[in-house]
């Protein structure tokens, strides 16, 4: 009974479910005592532990947001924060225990990453159960491991950036992350090395009633080059699962990073993640993102462009079905001259699921000769659906090109004649329109992922039509 | 094998509760041109759009029938799939699809099969040569940014690759310059033969010029009030329709 629906590979990855086989999953709830055993469990140095009881002081401290969508179904004394995997870090995925190798493969992770990756690594509840990196690449000094293995190997690198992103107390649930954070990656790229190839962590939260809290930590050193793809998924349960991953990015002088994430959550999960980025002169960061799954997500990720010519480019979409409110956006601050943002944003609502896009650009007094384009359009599939754009700018300065664009649409009745004319069923018809409004965005996204997103409008698609 | 391709029989249709045809009867065999023509609001347009099922429209009585089969409960998918085709008076602009990618999609669909690529690209670009569109349009986002000739260009090469048995063109020449409306008059001929017919819906007698017409019916008030030969639409050129609209009942 160890595997249970994953022989048919063609199921869907909400329908694949193992047994709730971990080695040990803590008690539901979140107090001192647990936070102090996941910490002993993990045989950390104290000035990690010390973080996170912060955490777990600021936790109890800060109020839950007072906007955005009703959180009132978490009950954190329902979700239990550390769930151990059977299994160790392996290097070899033949060494992964066979119903979670089985739940990668159906994902097509190993089949990615002979083709297309430079480096994998594999999260399985709260745990890394596959680490790996080219051999040229670790010689190159990069490094990518799992996030447990770089505070014991690269302590002193961990402690130089680790909460120098994002600060322990920037909301409730980055406090709840630091507190009861595992797994996760490490990315260093040292000065001048560009890795042609990306890297890519993929998350799976398999265990019900539970949290997934890994932390992300990438140093891109100077006129250095990385793609890094961010994936996740879970299968479908009756009860709330929480998401509160921590994503801490440097991009140093001249260096770029593109992050690319496919969240594809399933529909029971509360992904409240927090990712911030902070551009050195020169730099670029380039955030894809695709946002699929979940019950309610907040997701903002946020860039200070701190160095003089530092550009930040965003484009990401959003698909919110039945049941579904996806709060997303993104924030800038530009805070040295000659800086540049690129926002294009697109999102997706049927069957009464809400897309709501927040903007929030702030120029400050310094960023003279700065640039800012805001483009955000929703597509709605449905009068029952609900697409909403929130733009907020603070501008501080005259000098400085910023716009905005936002269009809001239906699929109309006569584009979808005009298809059905051509012989197109309707329900092909509507698959059609929505995968070209997506497409300049699927275009941004890694292949596969691209072929992911087009199968997920199918998908989303079939049976809709009334 | 009976020569019908389509009979229409005593037509009702309405849009917005309001009755638009009033027992229209229409018969087209293979291999023919019909014309209709007709004053604004007769109903012209709504004949075409009902004969692939545009929702906009309700029949509430009469037949449809399309080689020898009552069509009247089949969606517009199914009825282009029995090799119905209408070029559009205003084509949709899609973005996110490629001209090329959206005729071999339907080609697909219709045929049931894989295109093979290579003699579709051919085919493709040799219709696109005669009908003087820039090969560069095969890539582009369909009908978005086209100018109004470019799309009624895109509307012919559809038919042309599409191959459909009936090919209705509802006043694809309107709004066109002389050349522009040569080029469909071209595309028409390309695309007619014994085996498929044509039914234009126009204003003008331009488009008919290069074309071998066998019936012009004129269409007021919901009804074929007359159908004769090419000298009837000289004739209507001519006189306009004001003779006609006291026939009314």
């Amino acid at each position: 009974m160890a595997k249970t629906k994953v022989e048919d590979v063609n199921t869907h990855i909400y329908d694949i479910k193992n047994d709730d086989n971990y080695s040990y999953k803590i008690q539901k709830g979140l107090d001192k005592k647990i936070v102090e055993e996941i910490s002993n469990m993990k045989n950390e140095p104290t000035w990690m532990k010390n973080y996170r009881l912060k955490g777990l002081e600021m936790y109890n401290k800060l109020e839950m947001p007072t906007w955005g969508p009703d959180l009132s179904v978490l009950d954190m004394s329902d979700i239990a924060t550390y769930v151990k995997p059977k299994s160790n870090i392996n290097t070899k995925w033949e060494d992964v225990p066979e119903d979670i190798r089985n739940t990668f493969d159906a994902l097509g992770i190993p089949e990615a990453e002979k083709k297309s990756l430079a480096g994998v690594g594999a999260q399985y509840d709260s745990e890394i159960v596959y680490h790996s990196l080219q051999e040229d690449l670790a010689k190159k000094g990069v490094i990518y491991t799992g996030f447990e293995t770089a505070v014991e190997q690269y302590e002193d690198l961990v402690k130089q950036y680790f909460t120098k992103c994002v600060p322990i107390s920037d909301h409730k649930f980055v406090a709840l992350h630091y507190a009861v954070w595992s797994g996760g990656s490490f990315v260093y790229v040292p000065k001048g090395v560009k890795v042609e190839i990306p890297l890519q962590s993929y998350f799976r939260l398999n265990s019900p009633e539970s949290g997934q809290f890994e932390h992300t930590l990438i140093i891109v050193d100077e006129g250095a080059d990385l793609h890094f793809i961010e994936g996740c998924s879970a299968p479908k349960y009756n009860k709330v699962n929480l998401h509160a991953g921590c994503v801490e990015l440097f991009v140093k002088q001249g260096a770029r990073l593109r992050y690319s994430t496919i969240e594809n959550w399933s529909k029971n999960m509360l992904n409240l993640n927090t990712k911030k980025s902070i551009v050195e002169k020169d730099g670029t960061m380039e955030w894809v993102s695709g946002s699929f799954g979940s019950r309610i997500s907040m997701l903002y990720p946020m860039t200070i462009l701190k160095g003089k010519n530092a550009k930040m480019e965003y484009t990401g979409i959003s698909f919110a079905g039945a049941g579904q409110n996806l709060d997303t956006g993104l924030k800038v601050v530009h805070s040295a001259p000659h800086t540049s943002s690129v926002v294009n944003s697109k999102s997706i609502s049927k069957s009464g699921g809400i897309a709501t896009f927040r903007s929030n650009i702030v120029i400050t007094e310094n960023a003279t000769n700065s640039k800012s384009n805001v483009s955000c359009e929703s597509l709605m599939l449905d009068s029952e659906s609900v697409s909403d754009t929130i733009p907020v700018s603070n501008i501080q300065t005259n000098d400085v090109e910023f716009s905005h664009e936002a269009k809001i649409g239906k699929i109309s009745d006569e584009t979808i004649f005009y298809l059905m004319s051509r012989g197109i069923s309707e329900e092909e018809a509507k698959a059609m329109i929505v995968r070209g409004f997506a497409s300049p965005i699927s275009k941004e996204l890694p292949i596969e992922y691209a072929a992911e997103m087009n199968s997920l409008i199918n998908l989303e698609l079939e049976g809709s039509i009334g | 094998m009976s020569n019908k391709l389509l009979e229409i029989k005593d037509l009702y249709v309405q849009a917005e509760e309001k009755q638009i045809l009033k027992g229209l009867n229409l018969e087209i065999n293979f291999g023919e041109v019909h014309v209709i023509m007709g004053p604004n609001g007769a109903g012209k347009s709504t004949l075409a759009n009902v004969i692939l099922n545009n929702p906009a429209y309700t029949q509430t009585k009469g037949d449809i029938i399309f080689k020898g089969e009552n069509i009247n409960n089949l969606k517009t998918d199914q009825r282009a799939k029995k090799g119905i085709f209408m070029s559009f008076q205003t084509p949709e602009e899609i973005p996110g699809i490629s001209v090329q990618n959206f005729i071999k999609s339907a080609t697909n669909v219709k045929t049931g099969k894989p295109v093979k690529i290579f003699e579709f690209k051919k085919e493709l670009e040799k219709n696109m040569e005669e009908l003087n569109m820039k090969k560069e349009y095969a890539t582009r986002d369909l009908n978005v940014g086209f100018s109004g000739g470019e799309k009624k260009k895109n509307e012919i090469l559809q038919m042309l690759m599409l191959k459909p048995e009936l090919a209705i063109l509802d006043e694809t020449d309107s709004g066109l310059d002389v050349d522009a409306i040569k080029t469909v008059s071209k595309g028409i001929n390309m695309f007619h033969n014994d085996k498929n017919s044509v039914l234009i819906i126009t204003h003008s007698t331009k488009i008919l010029e290069n074309l071998k017409v066998d019936y012009v019916h004129i269409l007021v008030d919901g009804r074929i009030i007359k159908t004769g030969d090419s000298s009837l639409a000289k004739e209507i050129e001519k006189n306009g329709y004001e003779a006609y609209k006291e026939v009314k009942n």
